[in-house]
């Protein structure tokens, strides 16, 4: 509730009613233990509006074609603005619905190459990112598993035990990515990748300084990702970056992790 | 093991039916506060006359439980339990007693330990079903497929909001009995039990030939009262985990749970038709 406090703030001016979570870890999966408890509680006169593509069938379905809405715009757009597709999508991946959307309509053009960045936090063991998908640069830790009606790559100790996770950004700290993009991770189809607290940090604060645009601390990773992999581009490639969010609600992390910020 | 083809738990419940008396099943989390002391506990829930005892194995997060049960999961983790030591358990606890026993698990310990192996050890140790809170019928097929073939029953979860059409899918893939809860809502003892459970019991009664055993919110003796005829079982399980949680020491637990299931069989077998407060 503190990392997201003017959202907290914004959602009690409209009239909602936010419960603060305290039991289990205390962080979003816990939350979701008890957005769920209350469901089953009160199943009759409530509908579960839930925030990603996770959760049991048909949700992870439903919010992709919600969400849908974003890559046809896109795909449309990119043909009128430059007269081809794009040859990278990019797009952080926390539950994975800002990513999916953007990915679906362009999943049957081969060439476009889909990338996902997550949270690498601030390290490689278990408990210190939230990276379900990038083995492969050695984040541990996720394997196939069930959570909160879903069956995809958790980050879970050998025992089965859900891990916490860490993220700098709320909204990339969870331990299970959406089933789609694990379907699309074990395809091939999609490549996904982490990027450290600190690399989304001055990801954030290069897009503030060049383009006036202070972007939310999750899609910072989408950019620091961009960043990363700048050496291989060619000056030919197209890329179209999913800015998911504003930093409006972060700008209380910005203040204390950047420090001088003038 | 099986005695003939008959499990433990088709046994025990086709003994009460033959005396029309209603089963208790006790639900405790397996490691609260260590596996040592719940082993204790069950044998002082058979003793005083469970028919049926559900281990609990702790998870992280479990969703369909309240503060009580949440509570036991945590202390039950953070005293080192695993899957693989609540198996354990079983296989101890088989030395000295035969009360038919459940493991109560979500699904994700069992995926990770694999269910070729968990069936395996489950049954070699001694248990006689198995109950996934967060396993639908629907994703059970090799789940069931595994189980069965190591003679173990599976126990499902029917709810006030299954439809019909759900009862007889969920009917058709359990063994042992049918698990009915008995709210919209997750476990935690309540005072009173919802007006429309005889009516809910007698939808379910006509799906399944099974022993239906009712559970979440049962803690009274006069809640109990009230399912002799309906139900073959009642389960308790939040009352007894708060009476492990409020105990000085294991013993002390150890009696209180004899103490309450004593006083629940009790009611039980005289079907007692007014209401009773707990001391």
């Amino acid at each position: 509730m503190a990392r997201q406090a003017l959202n907290v703030a914004r959602m009690r001016m409209l009239g909602a009613e936010v419960i603060g979570v305290e039991s289990g870890s205390r962080t979003l999966k816990d939350a979701i233990n008890e957005a769920m408890r209350d469901w089953v509680t009160n199943v009759r006169t409530s509908h579960y509006l839930l925030g990603s593509v996770l959760g049991a069938h048909p949700y992870p379905t439903m919010v992709r074609d919600f969400q849908a809405v974003i890559g046809r715009e896109a795909h449309a757009q990119i043909l009128e603005a430059e007269k081809r597709l794009p040859t990278h999508l990019y797009a952080c991946v926390g539950g994975g619905s800002n990513s999916i959307g953007l990915f679906y309509e362009f999943l049957k053009d081969a060439d476009v190459k889909l990338v996902g960045i997550e949270a690498g936090g601030r390290g490689n063991g278990l408990g210190e990112h939230a990276a379900r998908l990038a083995a492969h640069q050695g984040f541990t830790g996720a394997r196939p598993g069930v959570l909160q009606g879903t069956y995809t790559y958790v980050l879970q100790n050998e025992d089965g035990q859900i891990a916490t996770t860490h993220s700098i950004s709320a909204g990339l700290d969870y331990p299970a990515v959406g089933p789609e993009h694990a379907w699309l991770a074990d395809q091939r189809r999609a490549e996904y990748a982490a990027v450290s607290d600190q690399a989304a940090l001055e990801a954030a604060q290069l897009l503030s300084r060049t383009e006036g645009i202070i972007p939310a601390l999750e899609s910072a990773h989408a950019l620091a990702g961009l960043i990363e992999r700048l050496p291989q581009f060619k000056p030919s490639d197209l890329v179209i970056m999913n800015l998911s969010g504003r930093g409006d609600k972060d700008m209380d992390t910005y203040t204390r992790m950047l420090g001088e910020l003038a | 093991m099986t005695v003939g083809l008959t499990t433990r738990i088709a046994k025990r419940f086709a003994e009460l039916r033959a005396t029309r008396e209603l089963g208790i099943v006790a639900y405790i989390t397996a490691g609260d506060p260590t596996l040592n002391a719940t082993r204790g506990f069950v044998l002082a829930l058979a003793e005083a006359g469970a028919d049926v005892v559900e281990l609990g194995v702790p998870f992280s997060d479990p969703l369909a439980d309240g503060p009580t049960i949440q509570r036991a999961s945590e202390r039950a983790l953070k005293s080192g339990t695993t899957l693989a030591g609540v198996i354990a358990l079983v296989r101890q606890i088989r030395e000295s007693s035969q009360v038919p026993l459940v493991l109560f698990s979500y699904f994700n310990p069992i995926l990770q330990m694999g269910l070729e192996k968990f069936a395996a050890a489950a049954a070699e140790a001694g248990a006689d079903g198995v109950l996934v809170t967060d396993l639908t019928p629907e994703e059970s097929a090799d789940y069931r497929r595994i189980l069965q073939g190591h003679h173990l029953d599976t126990i499902f979860l029917a709810a006030p909001t299954s439809t019909d059409n759900r009862l007889v899918k969920i009917a058709a893939c359990s063994s042992g009995f049918l698990y009915l809860i008995s709210r919209t809502g997750v476990t935690g003892a309540k005072d009173a039990l919802p007006d429309d459970l005889p009516a809910l019991l007698r939808r379910a009664r006509s799906f399944t030939q099974l022993p239906i055993a009712v559970g979440f919110g049962i803690s009274l003796p006069g809640h109990v009262s009230v399912l002799g005829g309906l139900a073959d079982a009642a389960v308790v399980g939040s009352a007894l985990v708060s009476e492990i949680e409020k105990a000085v020491s294991p013993e002390a637990a150890a009696a209180a749970l004899r103490a309450r299931v004593r006083a629940l069989k009790e009611a039980a077998r005289r079907g007692l038709s007014r209401r009773e407060a707990t001391p």
